[in-house]
């Protein structure tokens, strides 16, 4: 597809990203102003930076929801993966049909319904067995575990489809147990595509505001439990600092990646050539 | 031989040859076990709720298995919640109106999509790389933010109203937070990278020649579009749409923050039965209800996943 652009695509594209992105330049040009009352500018200040990093609050709820999503990105991309394996890899067994509605459904289950049904879950376990006494850190990285690990099967599921067989095979031919081969040769070719999904865990789980609120108890305050529980009420200076900060390290972040993969990407097409 | 030699050995190589032996087993049963347990439990956990009664108590609600009789449990099926949904009408309305949002917003994501995502596969080399970097990109950045951001914008002393302000176009500030308008720009906005992503795998695949030899033909390229482009681009359509449809139906944050309680729609609903009302059955029987209204859409694009895996 070569063709030049018409003025229509052309002006949609225009449209389409001045859209995407004023408000986030917006947002990000009002942590920068003096004036408490936004969206008054009075002049260039980085004051709400400063009172941004002297609170206690947005410290804990920062730290709690990196643990949170580290541990359960971890473990979502261990049982994302094996998942991936199993619908990929592994013929027919029995519930299979059960197992791919399983992990597809999150993918686009509304939240609030995730966030209710596990909530009631962690309550009558509670009834049963008098476990867990406290909702909080633990029963939001299981919940954050359970809906991440569908994100994670669905990429190590496309990656295994992607990928031709022969070389597992041929470690099969020569006598290489099934386990040899699963952690000798398929892991590693899935490094990349488990690597993205402990990303994208990662950000899910440190984004999520619905579910954690569900079954999150007093005294377990995530960040986006603690942004909204402030906006709510209106603009605050301080949460725009915030969304400067997360934002501006998440697009360099996405741009080191996208840069290192297009490099690759040109390096794997030159040694074709060759 | 190699069997009966692990059964022996030392603990480490029993262990092994345990994994060894039952691998399969492992790697369909353990992540089997985790979504069996925290995810098609609870939702029985749901519908066994809503079909409880409402008590005022910890937790709110009556048992479904009646034991206070002695012997055999009584079942106490209570269906009162749901002829409470429908002799209501602000359910019904809510229903409604979160599907009328959902659809608008869908099809003003198609629209606006379509053509960006178009446009990104006939750009080559970099440029078409960082154009897709900035679908991403939103992806990666909080939801709740991005949200955030529309109230500053909407706001009576926001963007739009300084804008329109300073043009004279009006002598006094719109209201438009806390309005549906506000609602469906939010959603659109959060929702667009859905639509815009599948849209791109789809047309990234897609063999340009038909549409050349349409146009070689003498097809203009309006009726080409229509006739070639359009319908070899209807699976991307149908992901696209789905993946922005279903959650858009049960969205609670953008209600919540840009329609500030003015804007009924089911998620904030379900959300305030249960923490402001705390009616928990009731939240249930809305949990219930507004799965069994998104088990077609979601089964839809189950199927067109299925087949796009198998391509």
């Amino acid at each position: 597809m070569n063709q030049k652009k018409s003025k229509f695509l052309i002006s949609c594209m225009i449209f389409g990203y001045a859209f995407l992105y004023v408000p986030i330049f917006l947002l990000i040009l009002y942590s920068f102003n003096y004036s408490p009352l936004l969206p008054v500018w009075g002049g260039f200040s980085t004051r709400w930076y400063s009172r941004l990093l002297e609170s206690p609050e947005v410290w804990d709820a920062t730290l709690l929801s990196l643990k949170i999503a580290f541990i359960s990105a971890t473990v979502a991309t261990v049982f994302g993966t094996l998942a991936g394996l199993a619908l990929a890899r592994v013929g027919q067994f029995r519930g299979k049909t059960v197992f791919t509605g399983m992990i597809s459904a999150p993918l686009v289950m509304p939240e609030v319904i995730t966030g209710l049904s596990l909530l009631l879950f962690f309550i009558t376990l509670w009834q049963l067995t008098g476990w867990p006494q406290q909702r909080g850190m633990f029963t939001i990285t299981i919940a954050h575990i359970t809906f991440a690990m569908a994100y994670v099967a669905v990429i190590i599921q496309s990656r295994l489809a992607g990928t031709n067989r022969a070389l597992e095979e041929a470690a099969m031919d020569l006598g290489a147990k099934p386990l040899r081969v699963l952690t000798d040769i398929t892991i590693p070719m899935l490094a990349p595509g488990m690597m993205a999904g402990w990303l994208l865990a990662f950000t899910l789980s440190l984004d999520d505001l619905i579910i954690a609120s569900f079954v999150s108890g007093p005294g377990s305050t995530t960040l986006p439990m603690m942004i909204y529980s402030r906006i709510r009420l209106g603009l605050k200076p301080d949460i725009n600092a915030l969304a400067t900060i997360l934002i501006v390290s998440v697009a360099i972040g996405v741009f080191i990646a996208g840069w290192i993969m297009l490099r690759q990407q040109k390096q794997r097409a030159l040694l074709a050539n060759e | 031989m190699a069997a009966s030699d692990q059964l022996t050995g030392p603990w480490y190589a029993r262990i092994t040859g345990a994994i060894h032996r039952n691998l399969t087993s492992l790697i369909v049963g353990i992540p089997f076990f985790w979504l069996l347990l925290f995810f098609l439990v609870p939702f029985f956990i749901v519908l066994k709720l809503s079909f409880a009664e409402s008590i005022i108590a910890s937790p709110p609600f009556t048992s479904l298995l009646d034991w206070s009789k002695g012997g055999f449990p009584e079942i106490a099926i209570n269906t009162e919640n749901y002829l409470y949904l429908i002799e209501d009408d602000l359910y019904t309305k809510t229903f409604l109106n979160s599907l009328k949002i959902a659809s608008i917003c869908t099809i003003i994501c198609l629209l606006i999509g379509y053509p960006m995502a178009y446009g990104i596969v006939r750009t080559q080399g970099t440029w078409r790389y960082i154009f897709l970097l900035l679908i991403i990109l939103p992806f990666w950045t909080s939801f709740l933010l991005r949200v955030y951001a529309w109230m500053g914008i909407l706001a009576d002393q926001g963007t739009v109203n300084d804008i329109l302000l300073y043009l004279g176009l009006i002598d006094k500030p719109i209201k438009l937070l806390y309005k549906p308008i506000a609602v469906y720009i939010g959603i659109v906005y959060t929702y667009l990278p859905f639509m815009i992503l599948p849209l791109y795998a789809n047309m990234e695949k897609l063999d340009s020649s038909l549409r050349e030899a349409a146009m070689d033909l003498g097809a203009n390229p309006v009726s080409t579009f229509f006739t070639v482009t359009l319908p070899m681009t209807l699976p991307g359509i149908i992901a696209g749409s789905l993946l922005v449809f279903i959650p858009a139906t049960g969205e609670f944050v953008v209600p919540d923050l840009l329609g500030g309680g003015n804007v009924l729609m089911i998620g904030r609903l379900l959300s305030s039965e249960f923490n402001a009302n705390h009616d928990w059955p009731v939240a249930s029987a809305i949990a219930v209800v507004l799965l069994i209204v998104l088990v077609v859409p979601m089964m839809l694009y189950h199927k067109v996943q299925a087949a796009e895996a198998s391509n």
